[in-house]
């Protein structure tokens, strides 16, 4: 706590806290997306939300061709009345809020960018924008990303899943060599 | 039998999202715990430096899997109606692995960039517009692509199926496969990820 006589400068405020042991974390994250499985009979999702948003954009944007297009037409005929009012849009949101509150609890939210120390600002911003793109298109061939697949469908032993998940992270690792220079 | 409770009418489409934001609450909470909100520890994976992306998702897979494998056989739990997504196989295997030149060349997967924006990390927002530019350059080119994205349909398919075992035999080898996995993920960080040695 500061008092007025200590004025502490803000570079001094307690640390951040270490991370949770990685099995711990793991058991936790096994069992809320079990109880998604045990309480909704569904895994959990991340790139769906994404793509309901981006439905609902397109379609205010460019209506005609929203409706002649099945891909948008499918996100756009989802949700509880309105295509936003849907599942996973509702459980990402949740996610920002969870993943605030832990960051919060453990004393990590700054405004940083997370980049090894060879590549400028700039560079590590167009490949984050491009590796963003990267993960859209991919996550919507596979039906799903790192959560909906890997994780979820994992978990259920769906073969597609397993055969995305090994996909991961021979594509993530393949990578690795050519952007050693953004990380390291 | 008495789950899943949504899908046995236990509650509502309204109350549903109420429920999606909880589990969502969850589910960021223990990404976040585990830093995964950081693209350096997440790429970390694949430079063998910390192998914690490995060790926190297989955790989780083997702790969900054992428990809907014993609470199906409890009878608690009917695993018929548990969604498991349909297999096509051809299209998860290019997009898992555009999916995962995305993850080192981006740092973050779309459900760990909401969490790395959510502790306001800039480069995560940058990973996020991306993310919206593939959705809508896939979905304007989707009568192109459709074709092949719909391809190699397997239906509802599952690795007991596939390797044809019971299913107590598959979570099994799933076990053991993880704990094999865990007992080399510290040898793998010592002789290839520098682990031990002095940080940079």
């Amino acid at each position: 706590m500061t008092t007025p006589s200590d004025a502490a400068p803000a570079a001094v405020r307690r640390a951040p806290a270490p991370y949770m042991n990685p099995y711990l974390a793991g058991i936790g994250l096994g069992l809320v997306l079990l109880a998604s499985y045990l309480v909704m009979g569904r895994g959990l999702g991340a790139s769906g939300a994404f793509s309901s948003a981006c439905a609902v954009a397109v379609g205010a944007v460019a209506p005609a061709h929203a409706a002649g297009n099945p891909f948008w037409q499918d996100y756009l005929q989802a949700g509880v009345g309105h295509p936003l009012k849907e599942w996973l849009v509702f459980e990402v949101l949740g996610v920002l809020a969870g993943g605030f509150l832990s960051g919060v609890l453990a004393r990590r939210v700054r405004a940083t960018v997370e980049k090894g120390p060879r590549i400028s600002t700039g560079g590590r911003f167009a490949l984050a924008l491009a590796g963003g793109a990267l993960m859209g298109i991919g996550a919507k061939l596979a039906r799903g990303c790192t959560s909906g697949q890997a994780l979820s469908g994992g978990a259920v032993l769906s073969a597609g899943s397993w055969a995305f998940m090994l996909m991961v992270f021979a594509g993530a690792y393949g990578a690795a060599w050519f952007l050693r220079r953004q990380w390291r | 039998m008495s789950m899943p409770l949504y899908k046995l009418g236990a509650f509502g489409d309204e109350a549903s999202l109420v429920v999606a934001f909880l589990i969502g609450i969850g589910f960021g909470f223990f990404l976040e715990q585990a830093g995964f909100g950081s693209a350096k520890k997440l790429t970390d994976q694949f430079y063998f430096r910390d192998l914690a992306v490995f060790r926190v998702m297989f955790t989780a897979i083997v702790t969900a899997m054992l428990g809907l494998f014993w609470l199906g056989w409890a009878g608690v739990v009917d695993l018929s109606l548990v969604y498991v997504s349909t297999t096509y196989l051809a299209p998860q295997i290019v997009g898992g692995l555009l999916l995962g030149v995305g993850f080192t060349v981006g740092g973050y997967c779309p459900g760990t960039s909401v969490v790395a924006v959510a502790t306001g990390k800039l480069d995560a927002l940058f990973f996020l517009g991306g993310t919206f530019l593939g959705i809508l350059a896939i979905g304007v080119a989707w009568p192109a692509v459709e074709g092949f994205a719909h391809s190699t349909d397997l239906g509802r398919l599952t690795l007991p199926e596939v390797l044809h075992l019971p299913f107590g035999a598959v979570v099994f080898l799933v076990v053991l496969m993880a704990l094999g996995g865990f007992w080399g993920a510290g040898a793998l960080e010592r002789r290839l990820g520098g682990k031990g040695e002095e940080e940079p």
